[in-house]
């Protein structure tokens, strides 16, 4: 891939006469080119992605069987963590993880897997990569913007990992560091995990800003001749809004962070009530803060989030559909205009994760309508997606299969999410596994999914060879069988009354138990034995991800070659380049004339029409011409 | 292909690239400070109204003193003095006056010190000033003798300090640096009654800390922006010679960002000082 220089600064000079060599440092790592940055954003995530994972199996293992040793990296984590955090089991072998550091995972699971992981796929990588080629642009508006976006992102991301060596562990309260738990739960040391965690979000956050206002400059600025709004790929729409959704909703949270920072390092009270007493100790603090005041300033992001990490997805997979129906998408633009909807509304529905902190009745009726208005919009895009389908001459290729279960998988997800949004069903399944089976069923089998059918379908782009397919397929199904074993079973832990958060997965609370011995109801036997099942089709869904990392990396020097630059037989720009797109993307500077689905048009000479592709007439003479 | 754009404005947008990207990053600023703002209200809507100051976890009222507002009124007028010479120098360079510009933009790096010497001088005073809160519930506010900074009692018993020298505050409604220190003699205070003796950082109260992380961060941007416009100043404005448009126009985006900043400290000033 050539890469310009910025030597003359990112704005000039991007010209594509800038062809000399550039060192390693700066083709690969400081990079200013948007699809070198995009598969650093994409390879850098996928690393987080991976650790998220191990650090869920070492939970589950836990719940699974509370008080046995870790198998294998038992020993391990002792060595790195030491006695404090990793305990020996009765027979004595070290590698049983302590409450704490079981606590310790779950957050840094959260956090990881949201902040580092997925929204870094979805926006950092894929948007990074795709966005700019779909709009025949040469490159993302401020490509130095870009770069410094990525570097803050692998600094928050490694500030993160660090913290895990810290005196006291990582934060530990939760991927949503609900204060005062997360503010008073080590004390001991100032520098703690909480505060890298803190500090690492603020470099995060910076990051996505960044990335962000990027995006929607180069959207608004850099549409090729022709592209305007209502011929933009949906997959553009999508990053479109998610950007806004980034700009929009995550300085509240820089905001809290930087409160909570000051409460942790000051002694300030902002998020500490009056009265505070912590292991029989009263604090010396002020007092006179809220902590709801943070679950506010949270979720006041935390929601918006949920859409910032579904769009990319939602959008990838409108793109594979509409290429593998050699169809139009159906309702492009109610589409275009349920995703606008989503963006607006998901400001306005974030108190539905707080039903049950006593902000009053009415504020929750409030919530809970907003709420339900959100669902049109999401039914709408869903709907469309389905409807697309009907009537197609349907590829299943790996892509597809993808974006298939994605449609599945997410509508399962959204609709065991209604009995959330009622304040008065919420009540029974807050806080328990139903929760976690429902948003990971809208994360795992349905956005992760959706980032699974970009990376088939945009493979060859990037690299000018097929993932093999084969292997694609065992990828697929074996994902999908696991992905619903490990979380269809905690629907049902969950409505039995599972709580999220203990890290014996329930033993204490079991019917078993010898002390609830005459305790009136408890977990039975079933509901605790599910966690076995749960645990060990987690380790297969882990296993099942190996052969797609092979074939991640094998396939780019053995894959199946391309042999064209259009292999998909696709009507957006990201096709009209050279595979792989070189430095400035576009071999000509392309003019849009039609809209992004031109799929199967009645009289045209294949079953699609790019969308630079000269109107029919003109083309006609230019086509005999040429012959 | 050359990004388009950098400089000419796009004929259906009617601007550059670099506008659009100062306004959406206004917007998540907006967005920064509102979340403060939206804080400061919570927080003090849902602070005991049956405390006084200077109770413990009361919230203070304008006419407790804590804030110097002749400073604060001072520090108003620079910013707007700085606001009105940052569009100068831009309509200077679109006159294609450099002189001007130099001189107007001058102006408005000193005006952006000058704030930052009288915030400066405004926290001084907030972190020599005490907190003390007796066993017996008493509450009060003062200087210690000797003057010093950022002690709290955990310090003070740390080093032994058995007696300390209180000079109280005058009743509230003076204003603590109109009222003259001679006038009042220091109390003798035995550590063994305090309870709780702090400086006015932000663990004092929730009130300075919200002041603190709102006029801290405003005053972070403030240094930002008045880095910027320097950088601009000396040697970023060789650029006029190769390439005057791009120049004035980064001139422009600056100025957008510091109008901002002077917004913020305008809506800061009410909220903090006179409320």
């Amino acid at each position: 891939m050539a890469q310009q220089t910025t030597a003359h600064g990112a704005h000039t000079e991007h010209g594509g006469h800038d062809h000399h060599e550039l060192s390693f440092w700066r083709k690969y790592v400081f990079s200013t080119d948007h699809k070198v940055i995009g598969l650093q954003y994409g390879l850098t995530a996928f690393c987080f992605m991976l650790i998220g994972l191990f650090l869920m199996l070492a939970m589950r293992w836990q719940m699974a069987y509370p008080g046995k040793a870790l198998p294998i990296v038992g020993g391990l984590l002792q060595a790195i963590l030491g006695d404090l955090w990793v305990g020996k089991d009765a027979a004595g072998v070290p590698g049983v993880m302590l409450p704490d550091l079981y606590n310790s995972f779950g957050a840094m699971h959260g956090t990881i897997m949201v902040f580092l992981a997925i929204v870094p796929i979805g926006v950092g990588a894929f948007g990074n990569y795709v966005v700019p080629l779909q709009i025949g642009a040469p490159d993302m508006a401020f490509p130095r913007l870009n770069m410094v976006s990525y570097q803050s992102y692998l600094l928050g991301g490694l500030l993160m990992l660090a913290s895990f060596v810290m005196p006291a562990g990582a934060a530990k309260s939760g991927w949503t560091s609900y204060s005062p738990l997360a503010s008073v739960n080590d004390l001991a040391h100032v520098l703690n995990g909480q505060t890298m965690w803190l500090i690492g979000m603020v470099f995060n956050i910076s990051a996505s800003l960044l990335g962000s206002i990027n995006f929607v400059t180069t959207i608004i600025q850099l549409r090729a001749k022709g592209m305007n709004w209502m011929r933009l790929p949906f997959f553009v729409w999508a990053e479109f809004v998610t950007a806004f959704l980034l700009i929009l909703a995550f300085p509240p949270l820089e905001a809290a962070a930087a409160m909570q920072l000051v409460d942790n390092l000051t002694g300030s009270s902002f998020f500490l009530p009056s009265g505070m007493v912590v292991s029989g100790q009263p604090l010396n603090i002020s007092g006179g803060g809220s902590p709801l005041l943070w679950q506010h300033l949270f979720w006041f992001l935390g929601h918006p989030e949920v859409y910032i990490l579904l769009l990319p997805a939602i959008g990838i997979v409108a793109e594979v559909i509409a290429n593998n129906t050699r169809k139009p998408l159906w309702g492009y633009r109610s589409m275009v205009y349920g995703v606008l909807a989503i963006g607006f509304l998901s400001f306005i529905v974030w108190a539905h994760h707080m039903y049950l902190t006593g902000m009053g009745t009415k504020i929750s009726t409030f919530f809970q309508t907003t709420t339900m208005m959100i669902s049109i919009p999401s039914v709408i895009l869903l709907t469309c997606l389905f409807i697309s389908l009907w009537g197609g001459s349907i590829r299943f290729n790996v892509p597809m299969l993808f974006s298939l279960a994605f449609l599945v998988m997410f509508g399962i997800g959204g609709l065991t999410g209604l009995p959330l949004g009622f304040n008065a069903s919420d009540i029974q399944l807050h806080d328990t596994y139903y929760v976690i089976a429902h948003f990971h069923y809208i994360v795992a089998p349905g956005i992760i999914f959706g980032f699974f059918a970009g990376v088939y379908f945009w493979y060859p782009k990037m690299t000018g060879r097929y993932l093999n397919e084969f292997w694609g397929k065992v990828h697929f199904w074996l994902s999908l069988i696991f992905m619903n074993a490990v979380f269809f079973p905690m629907f049902i832990q969950g409505l039995a009354g599972m709580h999220r958060r203990m890290s014996d997965g329930g033993a204490t609370y079991a019917l078993s138990n010898p002390q609830n011995q005459g305790v009136a109801d408890g977990l039975s036997d079933f509901v605790i034995n599910l966690n076995k099942h749960i645990s060990w089709a987690a380790l297969c869904l882990a296993i099942a991800q190996i052969p797609f990392i092979l074939n991640l990396f094998i396939s780019i020097k053995k894959g199946q070659k391309t042999n064209s630059d259009n292999p998909w037989k696709s009507t957006t720009l990201e096709w009209q380049t050279p595979t792989p797109p070189g430095h400035g993307n576009f071999a000509v500077v392309p003019n849009v004339y039609r809209g992004p689905y031109e799929y199967s048009v009645p009289g045209a000479k294949d079953d699609f029409t790019p969308q630079n592709e000269l109107p029919a007439r003109k083309s006609d003479t230019k086509n005999t011409s040429a012959k | 292909m050359e990004i388009p754009y950098t400089t000419k404005p796009r004929p259906d947008t009617a601007l550059y690239n670099a506008k659009v990207g100062i306004w959406l990053f206004l917007a998540s600023e907006v967005m920064l400070f509102g979340a403060l703002f939206s804080s400061y209200i919570l927080l003090r809507v849902g602070a005991d109204p049956k405390l006084v100051w200077p109770a413990l976890a009361a919230w203070p009222h304008h006419s407790d003193g804590l804030l110097n507002v002749p400073m604060g009124a001072i520090n108003t007028l620079v910013l707007i003095v700085s606001s009105v010479t940052v569009v100068m120098a831009w309509v200077s360079l679109k006159l294609k006056n450099f002189n001007k510009f130099f001189m107007f933009q001058g102006i408005t790096i000193v005006c952006a010190m000058g704030f930052c010497a009288i915030k400066s001088f405004e926290y001084a005073a907030k972190f020599s000033h005490y907190h003390v809160v007796l066993n017996d519930g008493t509450a009060m506010t003062g200087h210690l003798e000797p003057k010093q900074y950022f002690t709290t009692d955990k310090k003070l018993r740390a080093a032994n300090v058995a007696e300390i020298e209180f000079v109280k505050d005058p009743p509230s409604g003076h204003g603590h640096d109109a009222a003259s220190h001679d006038d009042h003699k220091p109390v003798k205070i035995k550590m063994a009654d305090v309870q709780r003796l702090t400086f006015w950082g932000p663990q004092q109260s929730t009130y300075f800390a919200i002041y603190f992380t709102m006029t801290g961060l405003h005053a972070l941007h403030v240094i930002g922006g008045a880095l910027v416009i320097a950088y601009l100043w000396l040697p970023g404005a060789r650029m006029w010679k190769t390439d005057p448009e791009r120049f004035t126009n980064r001139v422009e985006v600056c100025g957008l960002f510091w109008h901002f900043v002077d917004l913020v400290w305008i809506f800061l000033f009410p909220v903090l000082y006179l409320l």
